[in-house]
């Protein structure tokens, strides 16, 4: 026995029980997850032949949404089809209005709720649990079901869509900001502290020039998501070009839905590149990952 | 020992101020324009106030009514007899969630290759398919769910599809972005070794972004129970049908226990994909990034 094959030997069995005990966990996770995969298929009535089917009556319905138009007659054409621009145009300014109001009124109550909710900002842990837990609420009930319960009180129109979404706002920024509170250097407070300041005075000149520039960028970035969700709660009533496209889609007025989608679109595209243009001259693309 | 305070004379702080008039305080155009920016941004807000009603007896009347009549129903969540249907149909939005992400990862796999800049020489095809995911996602689920639902019909098939198409968009735009972030070398040494394509692929490629897909991948299935949970309020089944029906029927107390339910199976499911992702995917990538760094200097 010369000692180089021993130690290839003994290479060899480790490698061989690492390949098996790789192989036997690889194995595992497929029967785990073919296992998922046939419970889910089950309970949600999975069916193949709906998605064949349904396919091309989807593709279908997606080209009826663009009418036919003509490169000779193609300024009527175009015309003809957004027929409701002006109405539509409406809708969408009720919209941006309402994505602007509950963005500033949700930063607003967010923001001052996220001082109570930032661990090294209270003494009392009660008030920094409450606080914690309302906004924990206020975020994980999404905003088209805070606007279904709004509904019921305010009657339809875009007031109760522009409460659904503050609620979902303060619950959504009050949180970010509240991490971005904790991660402040305490140095300056207790300067602030020194010098004879209340706690209004720590939090007003020790906390906030910490903490605005990150505000402003996931306030720039709330805008964003906003708009999205003002387009969404006009679906249970909460007006915008949402309720439009409700209407439309539910009539089954095509070209009407074609027209009013594509100026949702292009809305949502133009606000994403102005929106991120403005994040990155406030604060680098880095402490922007959620 | 003592530190003796030099006094400050007013005569030194008026110097210091002619001289570096920035650090007392903003110039005067910087002011002019905060001052104007603000006061159009307070003008704005007030004008959305009177817009939307939140300066007249609506509102008043509203949150009178919200107060006495919608929080005061809600409470205390009642219902308990229906809670294995709220169960059945809350399991029904899970497997909707996972089978769309599961459907959406799938399809945007091989396109995702496409979209990257180091895979794809042919830049027109690269640029396209980033651009038809950027259209995949720009509407959010619920549109695309109230389509599928005029186009094949009310049930959990177009709350799927809904979910499918747009976890392609998203994930095409995820996955390449991990492509593009490769470590060459691995790939060089393949090809070097005399692989084909196919080996680069599959030794170089993959062992680099299987864990990095597989996380995203479960954190898009987290995200994706949330959005399930409102597809049903357009017919596109799951919970969210049960729960819009309950609250349209003004069966408050029935609707706060599927509330309470969803909150409490989204916290849920959050746990357990933190745990996997965690646990599983970052121990197996931890060998695969000690690998990817030159053990030379």
């Amino acid at each position: 026995m010369n000692p180089p094959d021993t130690a290839v030997a003994r290479f060899e069995a480790h490698y061989a029980e690492h390949r098996r005990r790789k192989t036997a966990s690889t194995a595992l996770f497929w029967v785990v997850f073919l296992a998922c995969l046939a419970v889910a298929v089950i309970t949600a009535r999975f069916d193949i032949r709906i998605l064949v089917e349904g396919l091309p009556r989807t593709t279908d319905f997606l080209e009826r949404m663009i009418p036919p138009i003509a490169l000779s007659t193609f300024a009527d054409d175009v015309a003809d089809w957004y027929w409701g621009f002006g109405k539509w145009m409406g809708s969408l300014l009720n919209t941006l209005l309402m994505a602007y109001l509950a963005t500033v009124l949700g930063t607003a109550i967010g923001g001052v709720l996220s001082f109570f909710a930032a661990r090294n900002l209270v003494k009392s842990y009660a008030v920094f649990w409450i606080t914690r837990r309302v906004l924990e609420v206020a975020r994980t009930v999404p905003d088209i079901v805070w606007a279904l319960l709004f509904v019921l009180a305010y009657g339809i129109g875009p007031l109760p869509g522009v409460l659904a979404i503050t609620v979902h706002t303060l619950g959504a920024q009050g949180k970010l900001f509240a991490e971005v509170n904790e991660n402040i250097s305490p140095l300056p407070l207790d300067g602030i502290r020194a010098a004879g300041g209340n706690w209004l005075h720590e939090m007003r000149f020790g906390v906030l020039p910490q903490v605005l520039p990150n505000f402003l960028s996931y306030t720039f970035w709330r805008v964003e998501l906003n708009v999205r969700s003002a387009t969404i709660v006009g679906f249970v009533g909460a007006g915008g070009i949402g309720h439009d496209l409700f209407t439309a889609i539910q009539l089954l007025y095509f070209s009407d839905a074609g027209a009013i989608l594509l100026i949702v679109v292009a809305t949502i595209m133009l606000i994403d590149m102005i929106s991120e243009k403005y994040r990155h001259r406030i604060i680098g693309k880095d402490s922007l990952s959620r | 020992m003592r530190t003796t305070r030099t006094e400050i004379t007013e005569a030194e702080i008026a110097a210091a101020r002619a001289r570096l008039p920035r650090a007392f305080a903003r110039s005067s155009h910087e002011q002019a324009r905060l001052w104007l920016l603000s006061s159009a941004a307070a003008a704005l807000t007030l004008y959305c106030l009177y817009r939307f009603d939140f300066l007249s007896w609506q509102f008043i009347d509203g949150s009178a009514k919200f107060g006495a009549v919608v929080i005061a129903q809600l409470f205390p969540p009642h219902g308990y007899e229906y809670t294995p249907d709220f169960l059945k149909s809350m399991g029904e939005t899970i497997a909707m969630a996972f089978i769309g992400t599961l459907l959406g990862a799938l399809l945007a796999f091989p396109l995702s290759f496409l979209a990257s800049r180091n895979m794809m020489p042919v830049r027109p095809v690269q640029f396209g398919t980033r651009r038809f995911a950027d259209l995949l996602r720009a509407f959010d689920y619920l549109i695309w769910a109230l389509i599928f639902v005029r186009a094949i019909g009310l049930g959990p098939m177009a709350g799927i599809m809904a979910i499918a198409i747009v976890e392609t968009g998203t994930f095409i735009k995820l996955y390449s972005e991990a492509i593009e972030n490769l470590d060459r070398k691995q790939m060089d040494g393949i090809r070097a070794a005399g692989g084909n394509v196919l080996h680069v692929v599959r030794f170089g490629v993959l062992p680099q972004v299987l864990p990095m897909m597989l996380s995203n991948t479960l954190y898009m299935f987290e995200h994706n129970v949330r959005s399930a949970s409102i597809l049903g309020i357009v017919g596109a089944g799951g919970i969210g049908f049960l729960l819009a029906d309950r609250l349209r029927a003004y069966e408050l107390q029935e609707a706060c226990l599927i509330i309470i339910l969803v909150v409490l199976t989204v916290y849920a499911i959050d746990y357990l994909s933190r745990v996997l992702r965690e646990r599983f995917i970052v121990g197996r990538a931890e060998p695969a990034k000690i690998s990817a760094k030159p053990a030379a200097p």
